[in-house]
């Protein structure tokens, strides 16, 4: 019991002086987790548009590995991203393992089909006169599908938050292809398996109650948003 | 409402078909500035594609050009041919936005500076009664409310055809009369022509000046409103046009200007001509039909029956009764003349009509 209220009153001191070394990993954690979330959110939005907007044969199968991919084991996704950029590896040349750009790709190769799959089911839940409504008020393909992906606003918000929530926590992609190397490739989860596996307690439950702090403002954003949309 | 000269729109050979059915196929139609078309017809008759297909938007495989101006479609891109058409269907189908801004839209997608914007809008706001609701949320209004909003719209780009997809349908009476009051107000003067879809007698005959009957994907019939409603072309635009009595037939003799018309074992007058063993359908109207006690049988009219009063239903403003004279003959009678009859369900009445008061519609097999 001691253990885990020395730890909590030592967080609390290195949250509280603003600790570099938290300081730090907090700030790759946002800036990796971002990135990714960033690249899925372009990537994710426009696909899961563009199929809910077209018809094909197949389409069944593409939306089904989608919400697969939703899914996605990030230990997966981190042994196939390693395995892709390992020294002998296809893109070995890239000299892309341990840097935080493997790390943004193994995050983004996550959040993307949680994003598309997810913009792709709010597109699809508009109602299918709507199109014909803005087309007939003189739309360009391009304009329709701008105020239709408008109209869907809040749940392709709630698509990203959801991609960003799953990648900030997320740690067996970031450990296999970023290593985990201090000052470079180290994040909030990371960092917080190491620091408990070497018995620094205080330091993992600080991590940890930055992590918890971020996760809940994203879900709290998530959840203001889809009140006052429901209003 | 109608203006000469030019056309607002042209319909040249339009054929759309799926999976090798053709679903609709309007030869020829066409539209004058102003003009009110009511397009009728029963439940997947093709009323809704024709609408879409006049807007440019081909679902299916389609064939014909439609002219709207001096622009064709195809031949126009679909953007530019579709600006001088507006769209209101029964959803209103607003968008999550302030109601000024479900207005503007339109305009918006033009490229309408922001002072013409705030005019116009403004304008369409007083016109349908919702100044008041300029800043409040679209998807908070009521039906009504947000139908007006939904016909600001399509008019806040003073469209040169507008396009209605039965807009009144979902709406209450009272509500529906004032924003038909509304809407005959903004079109008049305006040179807007519409083309509406409807299932309503009272829209098509306060707001239409020409009717198209469609059926099966073909024009049935094309007329001047009341001429249609009068003398229907099928059973269909009967009942639409409010005839309450429908028979099949087979004409037994026909001369002098009356056809004998079989029909469930008793014989019909009606005024016209027909061949001898021709099918038809008779159509009489609810309030050509006179009934009076059983025992006061003085009548010039040349179909007189005996029958019982089966059923008697209260409507707005008088009662339907329904006689059982070997067939069912639905009449309107006024309270006043409930009360001096003593109508009663069970009684026994002569119900009567004239042959000139019977529209016959002959069939083809």
């Amino acid at each position: 019991m001691d253990l885990i209220l020395t730890g909590i009153v030592e967080a609390f001191r290195l949250l509280v002086t603003l600790d570099d070394e938290i300081l730090r990993v907090t700030l790759l954690s946002l800036q990796i987790s971002g990135s990714a979330t960033l690249v899925s959110l372009v990537l994710g939005v426009s696909s899961g548009t563009a199929i809910a907007l077209s018809e094909f044969p197949g389409k069944r199968l593409v939306v089904s590995a989608i919400n697969t991919g939703m899914g996605l084991p990030p230990v997966v996704v981190g042994l196939f991203v390693t395995i892709f950029i390992w020294r002998n590896g296809p893109f070995g040349f890239l000299g892309m393992l341990y840097t935080p750009s493997a790390m943004v790709l193994a995050q983004a190769i996550i959040a993307t089909p949680i994003v598309t799959g997810i913009s792709f089911a709010a597109i699809q839940h508009l109602p299918d006169k709507l199109r014909l409504q803005i087309l007939s008020l003189g739309a360009t393909r391009a304009q329709m599908v701008w105020m239709l992906m408008r109209e869907a606003r809040l749940p392709i918000l709630a698509a990203v938050m959801a991609g960003f929530g799953g990648v900030i926590s997320e740690i067996g992609a970031s450990i296999m292809v970023g290593g985990n190397i201090k000052g470079y490739t180290r994040v909030l989860t990371t960092a917080t398996v190491m620091e408990t596996s070497r018995g620094n307690f205080d330091v993992a439950i600080a991590l940890s109650i930055i992590l918890l702090m971020l996760t809940f403002t994203i879900n709290y954003i998530l959840t203001s948003i889809q009140q006052r949309g429901g209003r | 409402m109608k203006r000469g000269g030019k056309t607002a729109l042209t319909v040249n050979g339009l054929l759309v078909e799926v999976g090798g059915t053709v679903i609709l196929n309007v030869p020829r139609l066409a539209l004058a500035p102003g003009e009110v078309l009511a397009i009728i017809g029963p439940n997947g008759a093709g009323k809704t594609t024709l609408l879409t297909s006049v807007l440019g938007i081909q679902r299916y495989k389609s064939k014909g050009i439609v002219t709207r101006g001096d622009l064709a479609f195809p031949g126009t891109p679909p953007h530019i041919y579709r600006r001088g058409f507006s769209m209101v269907f029964q959803d209103s189908l607003l968008f999550n936005a302030s109601v000024f801004d479900n207005v503007a839209s339109g305009l918006r997608i033009r490229g309408v500076g922001r002072w013409e914007v705030k005019k116009r809008v403004d304008e369409q706001l007083e016109r349908f009664g919702i100044a008041a609701l300029g800043e409040r949320r679209a998807l908070s209004l009521s039906g009504g409310e947000a139908q007006r909003v939904s016909l600001a719209r399509a008019m806040a780009t003073s469209p040169e055809v507008l396009l209605l997809d039965e807009p009144f349908a979902s709406l209450d009476t009272p509500t529906r009369e004032s924003i038909l009051d509304d809407l005959e107000r903004a079109l008049s003067g305006s040179g807007t022509a519409v083309m509406l879809v409807t299932h309503d007698r009272v829209e098509t005959l306060r707001l239409a000046d020409r009717v198209l009957v469609l059926e099966k994907g073909k024009i049935l019939q094309e007329g001047e409103t009341i001429d249609v409603l009068r003398r229907p072309a099928s059973e269909f635009v009967a009942s639409f046009a409010g005839t309450e009595t429908v028979l099949a037939g087979r004409v037994a003799r026909s001369g002098g200007g009356i056809v004998v018309v079989a029909a469930s074992g008793l014989e019909v007058e009606a005024a016209g001509e027909a061949n001898k063993g021709q099918r038809v359908a008779l159509c009489i109207r609810p309030e050509n039909i006179v009934l009076a006690s059983a025992g006061r049988t003085k009548t010039s009219a040349r179909n007189t029956y005996q029958g019982r009063v089966e059923r008697l239903m209260p409507m707005a403003h008088y009662y339907k009764a329904v006689i059982d004279c070997g067939f069912p003959l639905v009449a309107y009678v006024t309270q006043q003349s409930m009360d001096e009859m003593g109508l009663r369900e069970g009684l026994r009445v002569h119900a009567s009509f004239k042959a000139t008061s019977v529209h016959l519609i002959k069939k083809e097999h």
